[in-house]
Formats: structure tokens, sequence, C-alpha cells
């Protein structure tokens, strides 16, 4: 190979006079960045090969190790910045697509971060969770318009099909393949403890999960991997993918290298085999087929199934999922640019789509403008990353949120972005055994378990001091927000007053 | 200059009080005025009002349109806009006392109307509906005329002031109901005009309101998907508008709109025993979560031919009920009932979420 151009990203910092040369990094780092110089006890490291996955510095007994990013820069210039000069050079090298892994991490506004919640003072009185009941519980799906009587006068008490959740958050699609069997172990364990669901992705569902049905959604895409009739009825609920808020109009590419033993079983595919998912479904194009694909799914499952369809924020978003509400779909799952994938081309990781915030109050709106917002719930993701902004979606008009990203870290990711390389050194972006190994399911699922935990404690302290009791009294209730520093359009959009006013 | 409200929401602290006979026995304005003065330091002189069934039985066909105006101008046009929908039956200034007490006064008005038959069937609309879309309508579109009070043989009385003044500005004296509520308020802000103070009302309900709810945005944006417009930003305007919903275009009877708007937690539906309870209780939260009303209000609803008292399901605001041969009392303060009636009996103050439904009987209203 002739010369790349690349100076190493980051620089592995070995300190000397900690180092006892126990071999602990040279054994974990798939990427082998670490190893012993030839013949000696010494320990030396291939900065061009670190990710900065941390797992070496997290792991080092003696703690002699950090990565720092490498100060070894080209001459400053505010146009060509660094990264966009080594995306060059890696294009000159290999002729590619950039991949990358996770959510777009580009500068971009965070409007989370922009909205600030209520608190009652005097005229009302903040509640203390601790000493009253403060209610989480939230129901995903179709209501019906009318209340109906039976011949005695009596309500007919009958609901279809609805997906219940202890608290309003669920862990969002990841497929088996692009994470681990131990991770996916993991999180339908932690669903099933904490009353919520988790989302299978677009890989199948292995047959240990069947256990786990009642917590589980299994996501229908359009390349169709291990959808089969026992798939759709095990599950809790059935998605529908159409887009990805990482990836939004393409679809995906799991490598042969990964179509190995259980997961090629279960997404039903030769083993070795790329697993190519189309950019669209091709049984849909207008969105009339999408209305026969949801009745086909309800056909299947004899309409005792929710169906959710998911789709990427994108410009036209609201007449998007007005569309969706019309088409006897029961819930909407929404995912916005900052979502996270296992491997998109960077450009459309970083370029396509629009920040959820602005979608979901943009759906919200739209659908009480045309009286329809009882015929679907709305679940937003992509990203949500803490309590308060659970609060913040559920107050623009959220029914409950998906997080990935945020579950991933509790099991371990340090968020380096190579998922798409396959050595994930957590054991949880790879299915080589021995790194999946590394994550244990009961730790996995315990230290799930913890954050949601915690997230919803979080949540009640911020529903208390609102004088919520309910979650269902938080939903739409855009009065609890504010915006801080944002322009009179973008505030006229999430449907919010400005803090002061 | 200070934006009237409407243009910004105001919060509000309030007493209220309700006195009604089972028997139909009418009485005049003077008690549930008497009922209000103990109660004075609830209210901080922005804001009175009174609700009164059975005070136009002469009328008692006719819708009883009760109207701000703040011009002759708008009334003119007002007016014009009525006649083309409704025969108007009778048109009259609403009969004031002048107090030093009230002032800025607009222009009361009353109309008693039927709507029009051919309208009502070129628009396919039932009678009542058409009513309430002729009061949002004006409310929302003609400025500086707003319609406080819509129903058949009740009316509404309601002015910026201490609500015993009201009471007496009106000369509710010489009105005659079989049931009344009042309200006196607190809020925070100056209101700058009189259409905020309570009740609020549409068609026969009536609602006097004491809190400060938290849901309101939630329950306000879902309740306007049913073209309702809460052009008040009050607490009470949505409560009013949730209990029209609830009652009139649901069909849901009294207590199954209480368990929607104050409905038991979880925890309680869970430990039911009566399956078929459980069952109508985990529908209704289920199917209008968005109507479930948080924070603290204590209300009494008026209705034709009764009234509805409600706590929040945590009460969160103190109310009294007591009675004494065929009246029921409501109010904030057991003073105020003992005022109305020094021997009223079984006086208790009902749980978090659980109604007080009071009814006339039958044929005596």
């Amino acid at each position: 190979m002739g010369v790349e151009y690349l100076t190493p990203e980051y620089e592995v910092i070995r300190n000397e006079n900690r180092c006892i040369a126990c071999g602990v990094c040279v054994r974990q780092c798939a990427n082998e960045v670490h190893a012993f110089l030839e013949g000696t006890e010494k320990i030396i490291s291939d900065d061009a090969k670190c990710v900065d996955c941390q797992r070496c510095v997290s792991l080092c007994p003696t703690h002699a190790l950090k990565i720092v990013k490498n100060d070894c820069r080209l001459r400053e210039n505010a146009n060509w910045d660094n990264d966009t000069i080594r995306e060059v050079y890696k294009q000159a090298n290999s002729g590619g697509v950039l991949l990358s892994s996770m959510g777009n991490p580009k500068p971009l506004p965070v409007y989370w971060d922009k909205i600030l919640i209520n608190a009652s003072q005097v005229t009302n009185p903040p509640i203390d969770p601790l000493r009253e009941p403060m209610e989480t519980r939230v129901f995903l799906g179709k209501r019906p318009q009318k209340v109906e009587r039976g011949a005695d006068g009596k309500l007919r008490c009958e609901l279809l099909p609805m997906i219940e959740l202890s608290m309003p958050i669920m862990f969002s699609a990841m497929s088996y393949g692009s994470i681990s069997y131990n991770a996916h172990a993991s999180l339908a364990r932690a669903a099933q403890a904490l009353g919520i669901c988790y989302n299978t992705g677009e890989g199948g569902l292995h047959e240990d999960f069947y256990a786990y049905g009642d917590n589980t959604i299994v996501q229908v895409a359009s390349g169709r991997f291990g959808v089969h009739e026992n798939y759709l009825e095990a599950a809790r609920a059935i998605e529908i993918k159409m887009g990805q808020g990482a990836k939004p109009g393409i679809g995906g590419h799991l490598p042969g290298s990964k179509i190995v033993g259980d997961v090629s079983r279960t997404r039903m595919i030769p083993e070795g085999s790329d697993a190519i998912t189309p950019a669209p479904h091709h049984d849909i194009y207008p969105i009339e087929d999408l209305r026969q694909l949801v009745f086909s799914l309800k056909d299947a499952t004899d309409y005792r199934k929710p169906v959710i369809v998911k789709v990427a924020a994108v410009h036209n978003i609201a007449a998007i999922a007005s569309g969706i509400a019309r088409s006897g779909a029961d819930v909407i799952a929404i995912d916005g640019f900052r979502g996270g994938t296992g491997a998109a081309p960077t450009r459309i990781r970083d370029n396509v789509g629009i920040p959820i915030e602005l979608a979901l109050a943009a759906v919200d709106q739209r659908l009480r403008d045309e009286g329809i917002r009882n015929d679907v719930s709305l679940v937003v993701g992509g990203s949500v990353r803490s309590a308060s902004d659970v609060v913040k979606a559920i107050a623009l008009g959220a029914d409950a949120c998906y997080i990935a990203t945020a579950a991933l870290l509790a099991l371990g990711c340090h968020l380096c972005r190579t998922c798409q390389s396959g050595k994930c050194n957590w054991g949880i972006a790879t299915q080589r055994p021995d790194l999946v190994k590394r994550l244990n399911p009961d730790v996995g699922s315990e230290r799930l378990v913890h954050l949601m935990d915690a997230w919803r404690h979080e949540i009640k302290e911020l529903m208390g001091g609102m004088g919520i009791n309910s979650v269902e009294a938080l939903r739409g209730n855009r009065l609890m927000l504010r915006g801080v520093g944002l322009t009179e359009k973008e505030l006229q959009i999430l449907g919010i007053a400005h803090a002061g006013e | 200059m200070t934006p009237k409200e409407g243009q910004v929401r105001i919060p509000s602290g309030c007493a209220i009080a309700a006195v009604i006979s089972r028997e139909g026995n009418r009485m005049t304005g003077e008690r549930i005025i008497e009922a209000m003065k103990p109660m004075h330091d609830r209210s901080n002189g922005l804001g009175g009002g009174f609700a009164a069934y059975g005070i136009y039985p002469e009328y008692r066909d006719f819708y009883a349109l009760h109207f701000f105006f703040d011009s002759r101008d708008t009334r003119k046009t007002c007016e014009a806009y009525l006649k083309e929908r409704f025969e108007i039956y009778k048109a009259e200034r609403i009969p004031t006392r002048k107090l030093p007490q009230i002032t800025d006064e607009p222009m009361i008005w009353r109309y008693f109307v039927a709507p029009l038959q051919s309208v009502l069937r070129d628009l396919q609309l039932d009678e009542k509906e058409f009513v309430v879309r002729t009061v949002m309508h004006i409310n929302t579109s003609m400025k500086g005329a707003y319609i406080f009070s819509s129903g058949k043989n009740m009316g509404t009385f309601k002015a910026v002031g201490f609500p015993e003044d009201v009471g007496v500005y009106y000369r509710l004296d010489e009105y005659e109901g079989y049931a009344w509520t009042a309200h006196g308020r607190y809020p925070t802000n100056t209101p700058g005009w009189w259409g905020g103070a309570h009740p609020f009302t549409l068609l026969d309900y009536s609602v006097v309101h004491n809190g400060e709810i938290s849901s309101y945005d939630a329950n306000r944006r879902y309740i306007e998907m049913f073209g309702y417009k809460c052009t008040l930003q009050t607490d009470t305007e949505v409560i009013t508008y949730i209990l029209d919903y609830l009652i009139r275009r649901q069909e849901l009877t009294l207590s199954e709109a209480a368990s929607v708007i104050a409905a038991p937690f979880w925890s309680t539906i869970e430990g039911k025993t009566d399956l078929e309870d459980k069952r109508k209780h985990i529908y209704l939260r289920t199917l209008f979560p968005s109507l479930l009303i948080t924070g603290p209000f204590s209300i009494v609803l008026g209705f034709d031919g009764g009234l509805m008292a409600l706590n929040d399901r945590l009460k969160l605001r103190s109310m009294v009920v007591g009675e004494k041969d065929d009246k029921v009392f409501v109010a904030s303060e057991e003073a105020a009932i003992r005022v109305m009636e020094p021997d009223a009996g079984n006086l208790y103050a009902p749980a978090g979420g659980e109604p007080v439904i009071i009814r006339v009987k039958e044929g005596a209203y």
C-alpha cells in the first residue's frame, strides 16, 4: 500500500512508570492496537488502529493508559477543517462511500437544550412524588372516536389492542446482527422487568427470546428478514420500518461476515450472504400501498396486534404522518436525524433529515388540526438522551419515547462510532464470540433497569414540580415549556412561548 | 398596555358556593349573595359572578343569550348576524343597579332566541350544536361582542368586582331560581374586562371553579380538536368545554364524566373488586387520557335540573357539602353554608374525585 496521507486520529499515552506489562490491553483490544514488542516484556501501541473506545483505559489495572486526540494537526483552515481533509484522503485512497456509525455528531442545534421546564409556585402546589402517587403508565394505540353503549345502557368497554407501558419509554429497534445476542438478551430481560417493550429491529427474533414476546415489538422492514407467522404472533406489536433517522431514504447493508450461525438462521438468509435492505419497501411506492401492508399484517394476526409505522423525520413529516394516521396505523414512530445506526453513509447521516423536536411539534399539531390525533399514538426517538428530554418530548406532544443510544451506553458503549467494523470491544456491536461474551446479560439487563428506574424517578420529580401527577396530563402540555435563545420561527414551530413570556 | 384576559393566562384563587332545592322550590339570589360575604378574603375584587337556574320560566323554550358589547355598533352588527340564524323573541338590556364599586361596565344585553329550523336543516345540525357553534363564532370572531350565557331557563351574571357587590349590581334579589352557584375570584393579574369572571357557561352547563389546573394546555389542545375555542385561557373555560364534550357529545353520565376528569389512580382501579366497575374505569382512562385534569380544583357544575360538585383526585382545594330539608349546599368553606342555613346538617368534605350529584326531582324544574 502506498502512502495514505493519514495521521493517526488518536494517540495512546502509556505511563511507563505505571505499566506493569500485564497484557490486559493486548488481550482486550480487538483492533490490535497494543502488542508486546517481540521478545520483550514491553508493550507498544499502534495509534493508527485506535478508535478511542476506551476499553483498554477502563480495564487497565494500574490506570497507565489514556487516549487523547492527536494534536498533530494540519495547518488551520476554517473552511477546510481537519476532518474534511481526512475524508478526502480516505476517499482518494479507497474510492468508496464513507461509512459511519451511531448518531450525527455535528454541532447542529439540539432543541432539547433550548427548552426549559416549568414548576409550580404559590398559585398551585408542587406535588411530592415521595408522598403522593405519581403515575407514569401509558397506553399506545388507536382510540375510538365515540363511546358506545349496549342495549342495557352500560358502556361497552371494548378497546382496540394497545401497548401498555409502565413508563413512556421503549428500547428502540436494533437488529440481531447489528448488535449481539447478549445485547438483545439484556434488552429483552430489562424490558420484561420494567414492563416496557424493546424492539427486534429488522433482523428477526432469536428463538430464545420468544419468551419475552409480550415485551417485544417485532419489525417488518423492507428486507423482510426473519418475518414469518410465528414471529408476528410472538410480538406485543408489529412495527413497519419505512425509514431510520440516521439514514433517511436509504436501506441497510449487513456484511456477509456478520451473517453467521444464529444470525443467518434468525434472518432466514444463507450464511455469509450480505443482508441488503432495499431503500424502499418494493410493495410500498405510494401511501395507499402502506395501508395494504398495515392491514395485511393485521389480517395475519387477527387484529390482535397494534401496528406501528416508523419513519425518519424529513422535511414534509407533518403531511407524511397525517397520511400514515389515515392508513390504519395505530402508532407512528418518528426518528430524528440524530438517531443512531450500526452503519450509515457518513454524508447521509450528517446531512439528511431534520431534528426530532421540530418534527414532533409539527406532527402533533398537524394531527390535532386535522382532528385525528386520537387515531394514533406518537413515539419519538433520535435522540432522547435523558429524563428531561423525555419530559420535554411528552410536553411537546409525544406519547412515548424510543431510546437506543442511551440504552447502549448503559450496556457499556463508549460511543466510539465504529460499529460498522464489527470489532466492538464492549461486546455490543459484534458477532465475534470472544467479544460477545464480554457483555454479561445479567449485568447488562440490571444496568438497563437501573437507568430506567433513575429516569422514572427524575420524570416523577419533574412532573411533581409542575403539579402534575400523571403523565397523561403532561402530554401535549406545551404551556409547561419555554424556549431560550430561539427565533420567532423556531418558537412558532415548537408551539411554545419564549422564557419570560 | 396591560394585556386583556384571553391574551394572557391568569392564574386565580377563588371562593365558590352553591345551593339547590331538590324539590325545585325557587329562591331569590339574596341567600347566595350572603354566602359569599364570609369568604370575602378569598376574592380580591377582580371578579365575581353567579349562575341561576329556573329564572326564566316564561321563556323556557328559548335560549337566553347574555351578551357583553363594547359599543352600539358592535351590538347592531351582532344583532344582524343573529337575525339571519335565530328568531329573536325578545331583546333587552339586563337590568342593573349603579354601584360605586362596579365600574367600567360594558353594554349588557340579553336575547331570548330560537334557531331558525331552515338554517338547522341546511347545516344538518341539531339545535344545541348549532347554538354552540354560534357562541364559538361570535366569541372568537366578533370583536367587542361576547356571549357569557347561552342556556335555556338559566342565566349567568358576572363582573369585575367582589361577588357580593356583583350580585347587588345585577339585582339578583329580583330573580328566583331552584339552583344558584356563585364565584369570587382572586386573579393574579388585572383581567382588563368582564369575560374572565366566573361562572363560565356553555348551553345550560355552568362551571364555578376554585383552583389552578396543571393539565391546562394538555386539556385545551385536546378539546380544541372538537371545535371548541379557548379564548379566555382560563381553567374554567376548558373545564366547561370538557364537560360539554363528555356529557352532551359523548353522552357520558355525570359520574362517568367525573371518572374521566378526576380519574382514580391506576393503583385504586387495580384494587377494585367489582370487575364491571374496574373495566369501566380502565376503559374511560384509556379512552380519554388527555381529559384527565390534574392540579387543584373544586368545581360546581350547574346543569338543567341539577348540580355536580367535584374535587381533584388529591383534594388539593377545600370543599364542603351540607343539607337541610330540600336544600343542599356546597361551598369552599363551612362558614358560607352556615350563612345560607345555620341549621344545615350532614356536613362533610367529599373525598378527592368523588362527585356529589344533586338532582331536582323530575317535573319540578
